[in-house]
């Protein structure tokens, strides 16, 4: 291939990945002028043919291309992803839940890559673990409860603390305001001594027993290590370096964890990922979500349908939901918004605010009987008086 | 957060960019569009405040498609509606 080639390529008009994909075929192949020019053609040819025609219906070839194989896929599968025991729901529950726009998916997780310091070590990928797994107060000592003195005794294990990298200090200084804040109880008194590293609580109602264990089940289960929302953490080794696969989801604060690659860690909460990335990164999410999980399924839908799809959702600056508090229901038409769900209260509304219908869409013209604006039926004649 | 985190850094962000008033002007009347007919983006969105765009500014965003390998997208940036 000469230089010449290489700038008519540059120059066609030709989507870029066709461009690098000719290039990369050409490279190092002997061609003539003439060869070059009939592979030209017929590329662009091709291209053309694959373009989508001025008033196609894409929404409907995409709503029948990601139903049918939908109609495919398990009801219900809880699935355990790989060797680590993490529990993700799968199939159809999960692509309903994309096209939702849940707040919260049944099982958030996330991927957590690390930087080169941390990736390679597996005790170092350990410790940015224990900064981001929940960890209770129980599992740094024992807890007793002091029923003659109306007390909860926890006595540290400095060992255990050392191991998992926080001090005794830390812990007496969390362990009470992390009862106040996090868990919202604050009828109790505590005592820290940080010498023989041993906590103290007593309950400020010093009669009743019922407060006593109340106190206990809190001091118990405070979490005093890790970021609250993440209840487990697995470590796994993928081509060479270590990640982190998470129960629960909290990109923000596992983003400030020292060691963890703030550029490709990812959580399977959508809403999450547009709310701290952007709509942007939410559009991605939804694809890379909604394909993977017919992937997973065996299914193969066309990245187009569902790039179409994730456009749809994100086109407002926020994610939309497919469907009656989203998409569909902020149709311009009352007439199409009518003919989805709920339909008597649309039309309800839509006469005491004296809404107009101006037929433009393709739901309203069928329902009232005119060509619809698809495919031929939105092209107009155009004609010139010949005098 | 860290600071070494940067939205933009991250492998879900695309390219964002203001554009010119010039090469707003000349994008609408390529695709013979009005400004409101773009799709959005917020104001307070992540990505726009790294970048430091208005209200009113039009983002360019340039996206890696799994389809056409580059991918130019525009972006109206509007104020989040108060619910």
């Amino acid at each position: 291939m000469n230089g010449e080639m290489e700038r008519q390529i540059a120059e066609a008009n030709l989507p870029e990945k066709t461009k690098r994909d000719l290039r990369t075929y050409l490279a190092d192949r002997e061609i003539t002028d003439e060869q070059f020019d009939r592979i030209l053609e017929n590329v662009l040819g091709e291209y053309q043919k694959t373009r989508i025609e001025p008033c196609e219906a894409v929404g409907v070839v995409a709503a029948q291309s990601i139903g049918e194989p939908g109609t495919q896929m398990t009801m219900r599968t809880f699935h355990y992803a790989g060797v680590a025991e993490i529990n993700v729901t799968l199939g159809l529950p999960r692509l309903i839940e994309i096209m939702d726009a849940r707040r919260e998916p049944s099982t958030p997780t996330m991927a957590i890559y690390l930087l080169e310091d941390w990736a390679y070590n597996r005790d170092r990928a350990r410790e940015v673990s224990w900064q981001i797994e929940a960890a209770p107060l129980r599992e740094f000592g024992d807890i007793t409860i002091d029923m003659e003195n109306m007390q909860v005794f926890v006595q540290l294990n400095k060992a255990v603390c050392d191991r998992r990298r926080i001090s005794v200090e830390e812990i007496l200084e969390l362990a009470p305001r992390k009862i106040r804040e996090r868990r919202h109880f604050r009828d109790f008194d505590h005592e820290g001594d940080a010498r023989n590293a041993t906590l103290t609580f007593s309950p400020k109602n010093a009669e009743s027993y019922q407060n006593l264990f109340q106190l206990s089940e809190h001091v118990r289960n405070v979490i005093v290590q890790g970021i609250d929302d993440i209840e487990r953490v697995v470590v796994r080794k993928e081509a060479g370096e270590y990640i982190l696969y998470t129960e629960g989801s909290n990109l923000r604060g596992v983003f400030e964890v020292e060691g963890v690659d703030t550029t490709r860690t990812r959580s399977n909460n959508i809403s999450e990922i547009s709310d701290v990335l952007g709509i942007e990164a939410g559009r991605n999410a939804i694809i890379y979500e909604a394909l993977s999980t017919l992937n997973e399924q065996g299914i193969s839908v066309d990245v187009r349908h569902i790039m179409l799809v994730a456009d749809m959702m994100c086109m407002e600056g926020e994610v939309k939901q497919i469907g009656r508090h989203g998409i569909a229901g902020e149709k311009e038409s009352v007439l199409s918004r009518a003919a989805f769900e709920v339909t008597v209260n649309h039309l309800l509304d839509a006469a005491i605010a004296n809404e107009v219908d101006e037929l433009n869409g393709v739901t309203e013209n069928v329902i009232v009987g005119q060509p619809i604006q698809l495919g031929t039926g939105d092209v107009k004649l155009i004609a010139k008086p010949v005098h | 957060m860290s600071s070494s985190f940067n939205v933009l850094n991250h492998t879900m962000v695309p390219d964002h960019q203001v554009m010119s008033e010039e090469e707003v002007r000349t994008l609408l009347s390529d695709y013979t569009i009005t400004l409101e007919q773009l799709p959005k983006i917020y104001q307070d969105d992540p990505a726009v405040k790294a970048i430091g765009g208005n209200a009113g500014d039009v983002i360019r965003i340039v996206r890696e498609s799994p389809t056409a390998g580059r991918a130019e997208s525009y972006r109206l940036v509007i104020r989040r509606p108060k619910k």
